[in-house]
């Protein structure tokens, strides 16, 4: 369990991480939703003592990460792909991981089998592609087989095979009662890996809720309308007791009913319309709109 | 304890395991011990400047300067590439507390800086001293022993001097930017401005020459200094552990 409290960043003047809260349970996948530059990095790097909070802190199983014991043991953390020397070998890089926390030599060619990297385990790290140095990461978070786990943004540079393969990973980690928390700024991406939703944006908390939930919450359905007289049309459908929003192109869109009675509202009231249309809004929509657009 | 001796373990696999500290290191033996030996080939019978007193295991040692030159070198990438590769944030994540991170980077550093010191101070040495002929002389002669252990020690907290610099400014650039030029420039004139002398013969570079000398240069000879070998190596010590003590500020301190 990791237990955020009230975790700020400032630098200078500009604050990356604005008072989180936020509680990280195990056996399900929770996945840390963000757009780009929404202090998510940040938050993983303070809860692995990398970085310094300027106020708040983080306990993982009751306790600051700087205070365990072997803490690979404890936690595994993958946060940036290329956090090794690249003139050094993959296997190298891991025993020497090993080494800091008193793990079995075994463990390496264990989790190098695990991620799929034992043929290229004698490989400089340097000459790893994006994709590879993800696995080795992942490799060295799983290393000391830690009931913790956090994940910055894993799926990058992954190969569609990949993202598959982590997908089940994670999920796996997660039925074996692990917490694992991990990182996106895709709704999509977290939808099909994450059960519960950690959302943020500019250093706050937008929603702690599960994913179905989102999903009812944000990505509602409405009935699209074009036509040449918006005026008269959000009048009809206003007098017949139905909540019209404006679309930014100028079409009209009705909310809590279905086409068929919108069709007969504009047949009865002799309204001209170009086309009705079922829209639903996606994850990704619903995601946009809650984090106010996207990158800052 | 049980964390440390870990942690040391672990510092003396990444060294191992980056090919830049076997060609780094390599070079420095062949080199320093290769030039003293070219070195005093053509000082055994070159006429000395007026007021140099002949001290044979200071001249021996003129081309371990290079050696000097690739174990700085060797301090600092050991421990800007941490930096500079982000391998900190995976030393930090395998090791919290970073007094033990630090710390276990410069004990191995040192070990690995003291054993190359040795090799070089020893065969520089014994490489030299044949080829200086009439002028060499043997280990068994006063203060001789002393002078190259000197050397050793010289070259082993250099070496030190350098991990802590670059702990605080964790840039290899930048690191090596200000060491080279002092090195240099302060063996090859600075030092010997009689107005700033007075300052300068405090560097840690000067402060090695009286530590590998074997015979006190006299007041207003080239490289006299106010203080013996025994004080010279208590402040290359102090220079040293000056620099580790920045560096474990910096690293306390900052963000990683």
């Amino acid at each position: 369990m990791i237990e955020v409290d009230g975790l700020s960043k400032r630098y200078g003047s500009t604050v990356a991480v604005d008072g989180l809260s936020f509680t990280v349970r195990p056996g399900r996948v929770t996945g840390f939703l963000g757009p780009n530059g929404a202090g998510k990095s940040t938050t993983m790097r303070m809860m692995i003592g990398l970085d310094r909070p300027s106020g708040g802190s983080v306990r993982i199983d009751g306790r600051h990460y700087r205070d365990l014991d072997r803490p690979l043991r404890r936690v595994g953390a993958l946060l940036e792909a290329r956090s090794t020397h690249p003139g050094r070998g993959a296997r190298a890089h891991l025993r020497w991981l090993a080494q800091t926390n008193g793990l079995p030599a075994s463990r390496v060619g264990e989790v190098l089998e695990q991620v799929g990297l034992t043929a290229a385990a004698g490989r400089r790290a340097g000459g790893f592609s994006l994709g590879m140095a993800q696995r080795l990461g992942l490799a060295a978070a799983l290393l000391g087989d830690p009931p913790v786990l956090l994940l910055d943004e894993p799926v990058n540079g992954l190969d569609p095979e990949g993202i598959v393969w982590l997908r089940s990973l994670v999920r796996d980690l997660a039925a074996q009662g692990r917490t694992v928390l991990v990182s996106s700024h895709l709704m999509a991406e977290m939808a099909l890996t994450a059960e519960h939703l950690v959302v943020i944006s500019r250093g706050r908390l937008l929603a702690d809720t599960t994913v179905a939930e989102f999903v009812a919450e944000h990505a509602g359905s409405h009935v699209r309308i074009t036509t040449p007289d918006a005026a008269r049309l959000r009048q009809v459908l206003g007098a017949a007791g139905v909540r019209v929003t404006d679309a930014a192109d100028g079409a009209v869109e009705a909310h809590g009913v279905g086409t068929e009675r919108i069709g007969e509202l504009v047949a009865a009231n002799g309204v001209v319309v170009h086309e009705i249309g079922m829209r639903t809004a996606s994850l990704e929509e619903a995601f946009m709109r809650l984090t106010g657009g996207g990158e800052r | 304890m049980r964390a440390l001796r870990a942690a040391v373990l672990a510092e003396l696999t990444k060294a191992r395991t980056v090919r830049s500290t076997w060609w780094s290191l390599g070079i420095a033996v062949v080199l320093s011990i290769g030039l003293s030996g070219l070195l005093s080939l053509s000082l055994r019978d070159a006429p000395l400047a007026p007021g140099t007193v002949w001290d044979p295991v200071r001249f021996g040692y003129f081309g371990v300067t290079i050696g000097l030159i690739v174990l700085v070198v060797f301090g600092v990438l050991l421990v800007s590439t941490e930096f500079t590769t982000g391998t900190i944030s995976a030393s930090l994540a395998a090791v919290p507390r970073r007094g033990v991170f630090l710390g276990a980077k410069a004990l191995a550093g040192t070990a690995i800086a003291l054993v190359v010191s040795v090799v070089i101070g020893f065969g520089a040495f014994l490489l030299a001293q044949p080829l200086l002929g009439e002028r060499g002389t043997t280990l068994g002669e006063p203060g001789v022993l002393r002078a190259v252990l000197g050397a050793c020690t010289f070259l082993t907290l250099m070496s030190v001097f350098a991990m802590g610099l670059a702990a605080i400014l964790r840039s290899t650039p930048l690191c090596l930017g200000i060491l080279i030029p002092v090195l240099f420039l302060n063996s090859q004139g600075l030092a010997n401005l009689p107005a700033i002398r007075a300052v300068t013969q405090f560097l840690p570079d000067q402060v090695g020459l009286v530590m590998m000398s074997g015979v006190a240069q006299p007041a207003d000879g080239l490289g006299h200094t106010d203080f013996g070998p025994g004080a010279a190596t208590l402040i290359l010590l102090g220079w040293a552990l000056a620099a580790l003590a920045g560096g474990f500020v910096a690293v306390h301190r900052r963000d990683a």
